[in-house]
This record gives C-alpha cells, sequence and structure tokens, in this order.
C-alpha cells in the first residue's frame, strides 16, 4: 500500500520561462568563460579590508613621520630607499621601522590566532590570552629572565617554548574528546589561573633588578625592539597567515557542527589540528617578541566579523583589524604618553578590557531577549 | 533479512558493534536499505537508531563490522567523495551567525568546488533548484537567524538537497516542529522520494508518521537490535508494539491513506465514582475540579 503524497504543497513548480535564475548568494560571482574559474567575492569584506589597509598605511606614515624628530614624507621615503641623511637613515630605520613591523606583524598575528580560537570553539572567549597560552608564554619568559638570565633572544625563545608546551597541555587535557569549543575555554582558563600563579611564584623569587626585568616583559610592549624580532615575526606571519587564510573555507564549514561539515566533506578532526597549530604558533611568535599583548585577540576578529557582517570568520580583514588596532595602540602611547614610556599592553589592555565590558552585556542581554 | 540472493543495496550495514566511548549500544547489527526507498527507522528512546544513523553516514565508526556504499566499505572512500553520494541531516546544526538562506544552502555544493572553483553554473542550478523545491527560494536574502523553526528546518533540508545525493539520512527530521510543519517536512520526503527516486532514510518518532510515509520500516528495539523490517502494512501488529514499546494498542486502517494506525489502549483505571464510569465530557458535565 502506498502512502499518499501531497506533493506539491511546498514545493514551487519550477517556472521554465524565468530562465535567468535569481541571485541566492551574497557577494560578487566571478567566472571564467571556460568556467575552469569561478570565485565569489564577498564586496562588503573587500571595502572593509580596502579601508583597514588605508588606515594602517595612515598610521604607517604617522608613525614614521612623526616623533621627538619630525621628518617630511619625502625623507622618510628617501630613507626607506637608502638615498636619505644618515639621521634620517638611523631614525627610520634603526629606531621607526622594525618596531612600526613589530607591531604590525604581532598585531596581525595575534588577531588571525584569536580568529582561528574563536571559531573552532564558537565561544567570543575562545582568544589564546584567555585559554592560557600568553601565560604559557610567560612561565618561558619568565624562567629566561629570573633563572637562567638570558639574552632578550633567549627571552624570546624561551616564551616560545613555555606558549607551545602550554597549548599541547591543554589540547592533551581535552584529548579523545574533540576539541569541542566550551570544555576548551574552561580547561584552558584553569590552566591559565595555574600558570599566573607560577609566574607569581617566580617573581618571589626574584632579585629587585631580575623582578623589574620581568615585570617590563609581562606588561607586553614594542619599546626596543629591534630588526632581530621584526625578521622573527614577520617571517613566522609570512608562512602561517597564508595557510590560515587557505583554511578559512573549511574553518567556515566546522563553525556548522563537526557533523554538518563531516556530512559536507570536510575532514574535521584534521582541519581543527592543522588550524589549532597555526593558531598557537601565530600566538606563540607574537607573544615571544612582544610580550603578552593583551585583548587584540579578542577584540580584533569581533570587531572585523562586525564590520564586515559576514558569515564565514572574515581572517583578511581580521589580521588588518589586528594591525591597525595594534599600530594605533602603539602611536597613542608613544606620541600621547611621550614622557611616561607607557608600554603598548597598557594601551590594549585598557581598549580591551572595555571592549570585554560592552561584549559581557551586550551578549548577556541578547541571551536574556 | 540480509540474504545474499539479492544484489547489494547501495548502502548496508553489515553486522555492526556500535559502542560510545565503552558503553555498547549495538551489536552484531545488519540492515539493508533498499534503493530508492524511503526507509523510517522507528524504536523506543536509546535503542540506537541514531547511533545506527550515524554509522551509515560515517560518523561513527563502528567497533566491528563495516557500513557498506556502492560495494564497498565506507572508511575506505574519501569524505568528499561520501559526501557525494550520500547526504545528511543531522538534529542539530548550528547556522553561522548571520548568515542568509542562500548562503547557507550553498553551503551544500561545498563537497563539488574547489578553491578556485567556487561558484560554477552547476552550483548556482542545484542551489536554486533545491530552494525552489523546499519552497524556500523567496528567503534567500533574510539572515536564517529570523527565521521560524519550519523554515529553518525547510532551509536546512534545502543544504542537503542542493548536495545533489543520491541517498538522503535525515536524523529526525520533524523534532521540534509542530504538527503542520512535521507533515510539511514529511510531505516533502515523500516527494523526494516519489519524484527523484531518491534513497531517503529518516529515524522518526510517531510511529503513525512512520507507516504513513515509509515504504520501507526498521523497527528497533532497546539494546540495538532489529525486531522487524518491511513494509509498514506487513511489519505493523499490535504484537510488534507491546514486544518493542511494551505498550498496548490496537492497529486500525489510517482513514486518510490505508495506512496503519497505532492507537494505543486506554488505560483500565477504576472509574471515578462520581460521573458513573463516564467521563465529565461525555456526561455533559464541565470539566471536573479535582
Amino acid at each position: 500500500m502506498s502512502p499518499v503524497h501531497r506533493a506539491d504543497v511546498t514545493a514551487a513548480p519550477p517556472a521554465p520561462g524565468k530562465t535567468p535564475a535569481p541571485r541566492v548568494v551574497s557577494g560578487l560571482v566571478v567566472r571564467t568563460r571556460g568556467a575552469g574559474l569561478s570565485l565569489r567575492v564577498p564586496g562588503r569584506s573587500v571595502a572593509v579590508g580596502t579601508v583597514l589597509l588605508a588606515v594602517l598605511i595612515v598610521l604607517m606614515g604617522v608613525s614614521l613621520t612623526t616623533g621627538d624628530f619630525e621628518l617630511s614624507v619625502t625623507e622618510v621615503v628617501q630613507a626607506l630607499t637608502g638615498s636619505g641623511s644618515p639621521g634620517a637613515d638611523f631614525i627610520v630605520n634603526t629606531l621607526r621601522m622594525p618596531r612600526l613591523v613589530t607591531g604590525v606583524c604581532v598585531g596581525a598575528a595575534l588577531a588571525v590566532s584569536g580568529g582561528i580560537l574563536q571559531s573552532l570553539t564558537g565561544n567570543a572567549l575562545g582568544s589564546p590570552d584567555v585559554i592560557g597560552f600568553t601565560n604559557g608564554s610567560a612561565v618561558g619568559a619568565l624562567t629566561v629572565i629570573i633563572v637562567l638570565h638570558g639574552s632578550m633572544t633567549q627571552i624570546a625563545i624561551g616564551a616560545l617554548i613555555g606558549g607551545l608546551a602550554t597549548a599541547a597541555a591543554v589540547t592533551l587535557l581535552i584529548a579523545g574528546r574533540g576539541l569541542q569549543g566550551f570544555r576548551l575555554v574552561v580547561i584552558g582558563i584553569g590552566v591559565s589561573a595555574l600558570l599566573l600563579a607560577v609566574n607569581s611564584y617566580l617573581i618571589t623569587r626574584a632579585t629587585f633588578q631580575e623582578a623589574l626585568e620581568a615585570q617590563a616583559w609581562l606588561l607586553g610592549s614594542l619599546n626596543n625592539r629591534g630588526w632581530s624580532q621584526a625578521n622573527a615575526i614577520g617571517i613566522a606571519v609570512l608562512v602561517l597567515l597564508p595557510v590560515a587564510f587557505l583554511l578559512a573555507r573549511r574553518l567556515a564549514m566546522v563553525e556548522m557542527g563537526d557533523l554538518t561539515a563531516t556530512a559536507l566533506g570536510v575532514g574535521v578532526a584534521r582541519t581543527r589540528t592543522l588550524l589549532l597549530v597555526v593558531c598557537v604558533a601565530l600566538a606563540a611568535f607574537a607573544t615571544a617578541v612582544a610580550g603578552p599583548i593583551w585583548f587584540i585577540a579578542l577584540a580584533a576578529p569581533q570587531v572585523a566579523r562586525r564590520l564586515t557582517r559576514s558569515s564565514t570568520p572574515a581572517l583578511v580583514p581580521t589580521a588588518l583589524m589586528g594591525a591597525v588596532l595594534l599600530t594605533a595602540s602603539d602611536l597613542a602611547v608613544q606620541r600621547l604618553f611621550t614622557d611616561a614610556l607607557l608600554p603598548v599592553g597598557a594601551a590594549t589592555g585598557t581598549i580591551g578590557g572595555l571592549y570585554l565590558i560592552w561584549l559581557l552585556v551586550t551578549e548577556s542581554r541578547k541571551s536574556r531577549a | 533479512m540480509t540474504g545474499n540472493r539479492t544484489p547489494e543495496p547501495r548502502l548496508r550495514a553489515d553486522n555492526l558493534t556500535l559502542c560510545y566511548d565503552r558503553r555498547t549500544v549495538a551489536t552484531g547489527l545488519g540492515v539493508d536499505i533498499p534503493d530508492h526507498s524511503f526507509t523510517v527507522i522507528v524504536g523506543p528512546n536509546a535503542c540506537g537508531k541514531s547511533t545506527l544513523l550515524k554509522a551509515l553516514a560515517r560518523m561513527l565508526r563502528p567497533k566491528a563490522g563495516e557500513v557498506r556504499l556502492d560495494g564497498a566499505a565506507i572508511a575506505s572512500y574519501r569524505t568528499r567523495e561520501v559526501a557525494r553520494r550520500l547526504g545528511l541531516l543531522p538534529q542539530s546544526s548550528t547556522a553561522p551567525g548571520g548568515i542568509t538562506v542562500g548562503d547557507l544552502v550553498a553551503r551544500g555544493r561545498y563537497p563539488h568546488q574547489r578553491l578556485l572553483k567556487q561558484w560554477s553554473a552547476e552550483d548556482e542550478t542545484a542551489v536554486v533548484e533545491a530552494m525552489r523545491r523546499t519552497g524556500v527560494l523567496d528567503l534567500s536574502d533574510r539572515p536564517v537567524d529570523d527565521l521560524s523553526g519550519g523554515q529553518r528546518q525547510r532551509v536546512w533540508l534545502a543544504m542537503v538537497l542542493a548536495q545533489q545525493t543520491p541517498v538522503l539520512l535525515l536524523d529526525e527530521p520533524t523534532t521540534f516542529l509542530d504538527i503542520a510543519h512535521q507533515i510539511e517536512v514529511l510531505d516533502l520526503c515523500a516527494e523526494l522520494h516519489a519524484r527523484q527516486g531518491h534513497t531517503v532514510v529518516a529515524v522518526l518518532h510517531d510511529l503513525n508518521q512512520a507507516c504513513r510515509y515509509a515504504t520501507h520500516l526498521v523497527v528497533m528495539r532497546a539494546g540495538g537490535t532489529v525486531a522487524a523490517v518491511g513494509n509498514p502494512a506487513d511489519v505493523m501488529t499490535a504484537e510488534l508494539v507491546q514486544d518493542v514499546f511494551g505498550l498496548p494498542c490496537r492497529i486500525i486502517d489510517d482513514p486518510e491513506t490505508g495506512t496503519p494506525l497505532m492507537v494505543p489502549a486506554a488505560p483500565r483505571r477504576p472509574a471515578p465514582d462520581d460521573t458513573d464510569g463516564r467521563s465529565p465530557a461525555a456526561a455533559g458535565l464541565p470539566a471536573a475540579r479535582r
């Protein structure tokens, strides 16, 4: 006995006359004639990215031209191309440029690291500084400063090892259970608190001089960053960001849940592992060269996603947003608080703290609504 | 039931042992999904019917036995290749915040796309067709967050249809929907099965809906074993329901379709004194105060 099917109730009959199909997806579609190549260009993300890039270039220009010694744009360009006066050359190429490159790269690295983690965990708090990676880096750095009395490079290596080890430990703690969002965040926060205690203990064991140095590192700063730091983070960003951008499409699919993503042909476990490695490496390198800089990783992806109104993790605008935020913060502490030698971490901490409060207030309102 | 004389169906579960961590849900479970059937899996809570569906969709690796798809172990395929042959609508999926209906349905094309082939003409045709068939084409610019539960379920169904797989697995597609939307979704599934020749496998809770829509019924009992399989009209008996669900009932003909209709037996409680064996409504009295 075959059931009665009330067929045409829900489905509109296909209209053969209506050949030009309505546009169903957002963004521009670019196709080559042979259909060998077809791309979807998210218009709003491209626009936001362009504006952010313009802002970043302006910020970089201001950073290079202003300060204790004002330089004209021409002088800066001459210095950069190697034909400037010795004074301008020193100011631009030795003092300002490495700091600027470090800031831009660290900002981008932290933002993308946070963007990946927030997307993987499905949680706005899933950020490397909240779930302990940054405190892990701090343990590594403080150990080098206080116990081993190492150089700046050794401190960076210590921070790198500390961050990676913490990430490995957190991953092991949730192993076998999948990298489920809430679990990762909660365990990460626990590990973070534990590591904070270790840091406090290390500082109590330090001499006054060591404690000062440790405290300076812990605030996160771009002061006195030279080409060795700029090159290290520059190479890390050049290698890791393209990998992250390539994996962004899969990341967008994983956001829909493991079952749905697998059903649509995404190797979820492999994608998560790859992305987590990229995320951890970016955060560890950034923290190694600049110390812990709070809240860029937390705030930049959220702001970028709200601006682009993108339904996918918009990693390119996120990277630009991180670079803009950190460069602007650094410019602010350099030019507005000239005498205080305020570390940039203080500025991002203030901005980020306000942002976090706003986020929590609006999110809780939304969930109550 | 898993006789070797008939040619192997596209999708078959062969002697599966299914476990979550250390808890064993089923052992020796074998089910054939007849090609071009609308197969419905029913059974009491926690009998492993959703677990079986998960195994069929390669979401759960069996401890023993194997799921076979098109003559080969499903585990031997690349996951993207499976996604071109078999679609799954899980019980719950997360729509990315702010995504539009069109963009969400378009994600069903993922297994057919490449990094530099993100939106071909075929993708567009498939998505428009899937949206037309589920009646969500007019909603394509609307954010999924704004839709009602029934509309949202049709959007997810459209996404799975856009995947253009010959086999569709649906895990309780009617949960959280009111009765009108349940029927709407089931009608749609029946239409896909009847018109497009899709093989549809659904886990359902409602026995009467299962009997009405299924061409092939798989009844599971607690412990993850199959109690009966076949055409609902042949399979559905009062004894089976008593055996599997522990529920006394009568089976009558559905007045609309003639398919089996399960009517639970009324509990034989001692009649309340004041109504003399009749319910208040039957006695023409206002609802009794307790």
